[in-house]
């Protein structure tokens, strides 16, 4: 079982590999939409590579309003 | 479809559509790619019944108001056509708001019953605001698990009674709904819409976009915006259709949906439609170099050929693999909700899918004009639809002037707001903020607002005022939330933005932490909702005697600042 430190940081390794940007400038309570410069589908888009490579399903209505990786992570790790 | 110039009411042609079509399949419900459950025009009549009957049992009568507040599902529709039956008013608010927006607008709009989902719910009870909407009595909840703490609320599932429920009937000049346009600050806006704005409203759309029984729409957009309810709940049940929910807005969901349901018909906002522009393309850039020579040659040989108006029939042929990724039965993607830039709509055009795109207002029960198709023109939003009188008040020396409208659709006015109804609605006419002009051939062109607002890509209002609440108390004299165009009027749709106006105290500086301090404020706003940048005004806002602030007159003497200099990003 992963510890919440290393969900959120494969959520930030797999957000700079789809985005393109370094795995350094992301920090967990960045904000995404801001920081990634992304809208919300785009935002989606992150979300489903993110449920197939943690093997999971997360209903949108649990990303609703959800705008850092940190909560993002957390959101991820209570569905592990 | 139904003669809808023979009934006075949604619920009465809802009622007979139910029977008309009762071997019909209304709703196919997806989850994700997993369909669930297909519901015929009689199961969603023996499923509704039972919860009219068991609102009225628990008191709710005729011109109460019930909310709903629940993503698109046949759940939504069926507690919608419960409502219309008991002769009620119904409420619908966006599931996206936060809960202390949604307990604002169920306390505004005094609603008795709230229909929501679990998971909505969960958010709901917790907020610190639960309480302040009093008059909520009965609290409907769906799809709870098993042993979920309701909070107080009653399982939709469990809530039926026996006993045909009485049908009254309602005049067409009855509210039927209140539609939240915007307004989640002070001023909330809704606009009471009768059931003659939705009768006139859908009568002239089968001349145009026709339905008929095993045409399928995918419902998209939120019910609760006034395009979905139109053209994913009331005009395809009168016509006999389907209508597909998916309970997602994933992308590859969505594009996955056309080819598997056949859909007919789907309505876009920009964002979603700019999305499967990106999706095309890059499939486009797949190609081999002479399989990309040909598609182009067969793309222009289709423009060729639809230049005066759509031939859906060769598109599909000449661009048979296009076409099959959206079903191959696509007869439009209607585009509403905000505006879009013509080349994108060229660019499905060039395909030889139609994309019709539309102008309208949540005041005038969404459609004023549409894009007939003939031809097509991606640099206009079509010509008013039949039975809408739409003139240009006060045009300037180029015809440019604020867009009016006269029709059956526009709403009774806003509710507990007569001052704002009677600025909006002039001598019958809806002002609608929006400026224009007609071209010879009797296209309406925009050409940017008038109001204060913008509209986002997903097709959401935003009036500067309703987020200056995220930022009360901020250490500066004072402060204010504008649209950039409201400021310094650009003769455009798109690029719209949100400015933080401050005024510092004197001697007070930009310093880091007040930038952080925004930044932190800006962040806790839902993404769409938030200010690009901040424009330093070292002048006394100009303020009624109430201390309201004179927001026409303050922009007047902001525009006198050089915009690109003037805003400092955040």
């Amino acid at each position: 079982m992963r510890t919440i430190d290393e969900t959120t940081q494969e959520v930030l390794n797999l957000a700079s590999k789809h985005f393109q940007v370094p795995t350094n400038s992301l920090a967990p309570d960045d904000d995404f939409f801001k920081k990634l410069g992304i809208d919300s589908l785009q935002a989606l888009e992150l979300l489903s590579r993110l449920e197939n490579h943690f093997g999971i399903e997360l209903p949108d209505y649990e990303v609703q309003g959800v705008s850092d990786f940190r909560t993002l992570a957390s959101r991820i790790q209570s569905r592990l | 479809m139904l003669d809808l110039s023979k009934y006075q009411s949604i619920g009465a042609a809802l009622r007979d559509a139910l029977d008309q079509f009762a071997a019909e399949v209304c709703l196919i419900e997806s989850d994700r790619e997993r369909q669930k459950e297909r519901i015929t025009y009689r199961d969603f009549k023996e499923r509704a019944e039972p919860l009219a009957r068991a609102l009225q049992d628990a008191g709710f009568k005729a011109n109460d108001r019930a909310a709903i507040i629940m993503t698109n599902q046949s759940k939504w529709l069926i507690s919608a056509y419960a409502i219309f039956y008991c002769r009620g008013v119904l409420v619908p608010l966006d599931y996206k708001l936060t809960p202390e927006e949604q307990w604002q607008l169920l306390k505004h709009s005094s609603a008795s019953i709230l229909i929501t989902e679990y998971p909505i719910w969960r958010q709901l009870a917790a907020s610190p605001s639960r309480g302040s909407a009093t008059r909520v009595k009965t609290l409907l909840v769906t799809e709870a698990p098993p042993n979920a703490d309701l909070s107080g609320a009653q399982r939709w599932e469990e809530f039926r009674a026996t006993g045909e429920p009485a049908f009254i009937p309602r005049q067409r000049s009855d509210v039927a709904t209140i539609v939240y346009s915007s307004g989640t600050g002070g001023r909330p806006k809704g606009c009471m819409m009768t059931h003659e704005n939705y009768l006139e409203q859908c009568m002239p759309f089968p001349a145009l976009y026709p339905l008929w029984p095993g045409a399928t729409y995918l419902s998209i957009l939120p019910t609760n915006h006034a395009i979905d309810f139109m053209l994913g709940f009331f005009y395809p049940f009168v016509n006999g259709a389907t209508v597909v929910h998916l309970r997602t807005l994933r992308p590859e969901y969505v594009r996955a949906a056309f080819p598997k349901y056949k859909i007919t018909y789907v309505t876009l906002v920009p964002l979603v439609l700019k999305n499967l522009q990106k999706g095309l393309q890059a499939r486009f850039e797949t190609l081999s170099p002479w399989k990309r020579k040909l598609f182009t040659a067969l793309v222009a040989v289709n423009m060729a050929f639809t230049r005066s108006r759509p031939h859906v029939g060769l598109s599909r042929l000449l661009l048979k693999q296009v076409h099959e990724a959206f079903g191959g039965q696509l007869r439009a993607i209607i585009v509403g909700g905000a505006f879009t830039e013509p080349q994108v709509l060229q660019f499905f055009y060039n395909l030889g899918i139609s994309v019709a795109n539309a102008y309208g207002l949540t005041e005038a029960c969404t459609g004023i004009t549409v894009n007939d198709l003939k031809p097509f023109r991606a640099d206009t939003v079509g010509k008013p639809l039949p039975g809408m009188q739409v003139r240009i008040v006060n045009p300037d020396s180029d015809g440019i002037g604020e867009v009016s409208v006269r029709s059956k659709t526009v709403m009774a006015g806003y509710l507990n707001e007569p001052e704002l109804t009677a600025e909006s609605i002039v001598d019958g006419w809806l002002m609608t903020g929006d400026l224009g002009r007609f071209d010879a051939t009797g296209h309406l062109q925009l050409f940017g607002r008038k109001k204060n607002m913008i509209v986002t890509e997903e097709g959401k209002n935003i009036y500067p005022e309703d987020i200056e609440a995220a930022f009360e108390s901020l250490p500066v004299k004072e402060f204010c939330v504008f649209a950039a165009n409201y400021i310094w009027p650009k003769r455009s749709m798109v690029g719209e933005q949100l400015l933080l106006v401050l005024h510092l105290d004197q001697g007070q500086t930009l310093s880091d932490e007040l930038r952080r301090d925004i930044s932190v404020r800006n962040s806790r706003l839902l993404n769409y909702k938030r200010v690009h940048g901040i424009v330093l005004f070292n002048e006394d806002f100009p303020r009624t005697a109430s201390l309201k602030i004179k927001r026409n007159i303050l922009a007047e003497r902001m525009a006198q600042l050089d915009r690109a200099s003037a805003i400092l990003p955040l």
